[in-house]
């Protein structure tokens, strides 16, 4: 029974933190928008504009669900809900701190890996059952890009266990909890010696950030040629979810890269470490994500395919091989 | 084969030059205005709808000659003045413009050889009713003095 209540309580905690996150991401992302281009961005409702995603939110819920004639009824339905539970899965493999984590699992790398990667499988259903050509175009873009950057960005993640010799997440951070210098991204004075990690940070920073379909990669919402992307054809909370899905794998994206190279909660003086050193980088990482959103335009899907296919991929395979040959030297 | 690394580290290169300028853009000073709460002052050549320009007792500088009526090509204005008992000059009573019709050509303002006519700076005009666009002038005139 205690353990029903606790797992429920870990869950709605879960919950809480990706949708509360995904609210006001868009929030910090529409101010960050703002300050780049030299304007204030929302800042009436409440102060700084705090009160925004409440009455955001209460005016996607208050919209009416059309499904188009000719839609696949279920998987129309099933999408957003596909794109959003595998994001809010994954939380509960993350920690936050060597206390705060819903599941300490052994292989909670793979688990979020795999549960990331679901979240392709909801974008494909929204644009198969919408019955729109562009939102089905979208979807493909989309697939063919996850599938792209899947690649380098398991690889990268395999060097990390490589040097880690674990897949649990905890012991990752434990590993560079000493300080500053032994944190994953710098080469010469960590555990590991591996003079790359600076190109693997970098190669899995690319890759998440394609991952989650964010600019310059997002392709698959193409306004300009797509209309919208693959959700073109949802209204109300179902285009919510995906906004809310997306957003959360963002969260995810830079959970991961903090603890995989950042040290975690690891404090860089060893002073106070704690979850609020975690939350500092993690929500860096969200700035500088945000930060080249509006920088960079959007590139070409054939841009984008030979930055993974040519570039990357080739990338993190000697990455991979040199780590194991250094690991053997060393 | 080095062009391969070159074209890969100049792109980087690149991106990150692109980032240093929207760094320095994110720090640099506000350049909209907040429109409802703050406003600019409108340009000089900007044409609002006409107003009657005052002399220094707060009077009109109108002498009712009739050439605005006239110059306007929609019909938009009307004017009526009455001499005054033991008075010279005409005094305007009533000056009356149907801004529904108006399409600011400026005529009624190049026509005029006493002063008396110029375009406000209003621009922010907005109303379901139609009657609110038909204005007495005189009345805007004498409600500016009050």
């Amino acid at each position: 029974m205690i353990l029903t209540l606790t797992i429920l309580l870990a869950v709605i905690i879960a919950i809480a933190w990706a949708a509360f996150n995904a609210a006001y991401l868009v929030l910090a992302e529409r101010r960050g928008a703002g300050v780049i281009q030299r304007r204030p961005g929302p800042n009436i409702n409440g102060p700084f504009g705090l009160l925004q995603p409440p009455l955001d939110g209460i005016k996607l819920m208050a919209k009416q669900l059309i499904i188009p004639a000719g839609a696949d009824r279920f998987m129309y339905i099933s999408a957003p809900v596909l794109v959003m539970c595998p994001a809010i899965m994954s939380f509960v493999a993350l920690p936050y701190s060597d206390w705060l984590q819903a599941q300490n699992i052994d292989v909670g790398l793979l688990m979020v890996f795999a549960f990331a990667s679901m979240g392709t499988m909801g974008t494909i259903f929204a644009g198969w059952s919408s019955h729109n050509k562009y939102s089905l175009m979208a979807a493909m873009r989309s697939v063919s890009q996850a599938v792209a950057y899947e690649i380098p960005m398991i690889l990268t993640a395999l060097t990390i266990t490589l040097m880690a010799g674990t897949t649990n997440l905890n012991a990752i951070v434990a590993q560079q909890s000493e300080n500053f210098f032994h944190w994953n991204i710098f080469p010469l004075f960590g555990e590991t010696h591996n003079i790359l990690m600076p190109f693997s940070f970098l190669i899995f920073f690319i890759c998440s950030m394609a991952e989650t379909n964010r600019a310059p990669f997002d392709l698959g919402e193409a306004e300009g040629e797509l209309v919208a992307g693959f959700h073109i054809e949802y209204g109300s909370m179902g285009f919510g979810l995906f906004f809310m899905g997306e957003y959360a794998n963002i969260v995810i994206g830079a959970t991961l890269a903090t603890i995989f190279f950042l040290g975690g909660w690891s404090c860089p003086f060893g002073l106070f470490p704690g979850v609020w050193w975690f939350l500092i980088k993690l929500y860096a990482i969200i700035f500088t994500i945000i930060w080249i959103r509006w920088t960079f335009p959007r590139t070409t899907i054939y841009g984008l395919l030979n930055l993974s296919w040519k570039i990357l991929i080739p990338a993190s395979l000697v990455n991979l091989l040199l780590t194991a040959g250094l690991m053997k030297v060393f | 084969m080095i062009n391969y690394f070159r074209e890969i580290f100049s792109g980087l290169w690149s991106l990150f030059v692109g980032m240093k300028v929207t760094f320095i853009e994110a720090f640099s000073p506000k350049v909209t205005v907040h429109y409802p709460y703050e406003t600019l002052k409108m340009c000089d050549a900007y044409r609002g709808h006409i107003e009657l320009i005052e002399n220094e007792e707060g009077e009109p500088n109108c002498v009712c000659c009739m050439s605005c009526v006239r110059a306007c090509p929609s019909g938009c204005i009307s004017l009526t003045g009455e001499k005054p008992e033991g008075g010279k000059k005409k005094v305007l009573t009533s000056y009356h413009l149907d801004f529904t019709r108006c399409s600011l050509c400026s005529a009624c303002v190049e026509a005029c050889n006493f002063n008396a006519i110029e375009h406000s700076k209003e621009y922010n005009l907005a109303s379901r009713n139609k009657e609110d666009f038909h204005f007495d002038l005189l009345a805007r005139l004498r409600e500016r003095n009050q």
